[in-house]
């Protein structure tokens, strides 16, 4: 398989706290990968490693090395700026920025110098439709992006990173807040991106796993259990407690 | 016996209906005794004249020049320095020794009475320094008095933005720079413009620390080596040594025009920004 991130032997403590102990795990190129567990497994902190987001935590000890095409994320000279370029993310709850819907979607560009209102705007529109988004906002794109339903800022902060055209996007329980409707779209918006983008999806919903990846890895009490293709695994998998989560047993 | 929780909820609803309304009582009377003692003096004549006979006669001109002079100095050099040190502290550092240190002095530097800012800002500025009474030494004791305001509120405005925002901003690789300016201050802007409206009602209503460093001068101020006159100073005085007390109270009434308008503008501009960016 076609390696994106390579996990090798990462662990991770807040204080004394152990979230992650000893993970191996590769993420394929060009695919959705599914991260499931129950929450405190330690798998949101898995892929804030990748875009170095938790530099921003306390007492944090990192081992290991996570590496994208082969360069190491957690090396202390990895410019975090440029790398968080490459390294789309998309949090639990939608969080526009308190601007318009045009703005929201400008702003990592102006960031990068894109100041050109031309270039901007045809940009602005090429991520909103990648999200799905562009029919329902394209005749009011000045309106403030608090104006949004729910399921609408989601899309919304997913064009926002899909504008800085990364190599890999982050989903961290994009849908836990949205409605089956609005989680059917972004899932849909997803598996057209796979094919230029590397995805990781953090969630809680195992059927939404089950849908919407290609791989799947299942993290229980700080460890990775489990790691495959996400058919084989939900349909024969190796280890009890994955069935058992699986089958809602417990989690 | 229990009262009857209806009953209960009747009085305190009246209670605080009261209590509303005599608070803003005080300020209508007191807005109300100024504009009856004073509508009388004031004209055209009053704000664009310069005084005679100490203020007993003529107009109020070159203080309202030296109000407006001293506020917009103090401002220029304390809300750059407040802002900073507001930035520094909630953005751009982690909280030890140090930041306990500065806000315990910010904290202090609040609590100290203005008569000392006027005693420090005579023997530093003005005779240390050798600025004499000027406006540049007034400005610059006014802003060593509204610093605490300005740090405090920024920091608490800069506080309450919430966190996720920062984050949004630092995914789609923003510096720390450009989260401050682009995200942070923008969502802060109605607090620290809070905080920069007390600074303007403190520095136009001082009258101690500003007789002590900007001494009293009927004259216009030309120049920031010159002494002048604040409005609040030329009240104090004509009231306090019995000069005109009509004239005082036309003084008190521009004092308070001038607040008000000045609020009215920076609610306007505030506006313009929270609709900008919601």
């Amino acid at each position: 398989m076609d390696c994106k991130i390579n996990f090798e032997q990462v662990s991770v403590t807040f204080g004394s706290a152990a979230v992650l102990r000893d993970i191996n795990l590769q993420v394929c190129r060009n695919s959705v990968t599914g991260f499931m567990g129950p929450s405190g497994s330690g798998k949101s902190t898995l892929i804030s490693l990748v875009n170095r987001m938790i530099d921003f935590e306390n007492g944090v000890t990192i081992e290991g090395s996570v590496t994208i095409d082969g360069s190491n994320v957690l090396a202390p000279r990895t410019d975090v700026i440029s790398l968080r370029k490459r390294v789309g993310t998309v949090f639990a709850v939608p969080l526009p920025l308190p601007r318009s819907i045009f703005e929201n979607v400008a702003y990592g560009l102006r960031l990068q110098g894109i100041t050109r209102r031309p270039l901007l705007d045809e940009m602005v529109a090429e991520s909103l439709s990648k999200a799905f988004l562009f029919e329902e906002v394209r005749d009011r794109l000045d309106t403030s992006a608090l104006k949004l339903s729910g399921g609408q800022q989601q899309r919304l902060c997913l064009a926002r990173t899909l504008a800085l055209k990364p190599e890999i996007i982050l989903l961290d329980e994009p849908c836990s807040g949205l409605d089956p409707i609005s989680t059917a779209k972004i899932e849909e918006a997803l598996s057209e991106l796979k094919q230029e983008y590397t995805i990781v999806l953090v969630s809680n919903n195992t059927k939404q796993i089950a849908r919407a990846t290609d791989y799947a890895a299942f993290f229980y009490m700080s460890a990775l259990v489990e790691y495959g293709e996400t058919f084989s695994l939900f349909t024969n998998p190796a280890m009890q407690q994955t069935e058992d989560y699986i089958q809602g047993k417990f989690g | 016996m229990r009262v009857n929780p209806r009953s209960v909820n009747a009085v305190a609803a009246l209670c605080l209906n009261a209590q509303a309304l005599f608070t803003v009582g005080i300020l209508v009377v007191i807005i109300c005794i100024i504009f009856i003692k004073g509508i009388a003096n004031l004209n055209l004549e009053f704000i664009l004249a310069f005084p005679q006979d100490m203020g007993r006669h003529g107009g109020i001109f070159p203080s309202i020049v030296g109000t407006f002079c001293l506020v917009l100095l103090s401002l220029l050099f304390a809300a750059p320095l407040g802002l900073g040190t507001a930035i520094y502290l909630t953005e751009y550092t982690r909280e030890s020794r140090l930041t306990t240190l500065i806000r315990f002095g910010v904290e202090s530097l609040a609590g100290v009475p203005s008569i000392i800012y006027g005693l420090f800002g005579f023997i530093f500025f003005v005779i240390k320094l050798k600025m004499g009474w000027s406006l540049l030494a007034g400005s610059l004791t006014m802003a060593i008095m509204i610093l605490p305001t300005i740090i405090r509120t920024s920091e608490e405005a800069i506080k309450s933005v919430p966190v996720n925002l920062r984050r949004v901003s630092y995914s789609l690789g923003g510096t720390r720079w450009e989260t401050t300016t682009r995200v942070v201050l923008p969502c802060a802007a109605p607090g620290i413009l809070t905080g920069i409206m007390l600074s303007i009602g403190r520095t136009i209503s001082e009258t101690a620390a500003v007789i002590f460093t900007m001494g009293s001068s009927l004259r216009l101020p030309t120049t920031l080596m010159d002494s002048g006159r604040s409005l609040a100073v030329h009240f104090y005085i004509l009231a306090r040594e019995g000069i005109s007390l009509e004239k005082a109270y036309a003084t008190a009434l521009v004092l308070v025009l001038i607040i008000l308008a000045i609020n009215a503008v920076a609610y306007y501009f505030m506006h313009r920004i929270t609709s900008k960016y919601s």
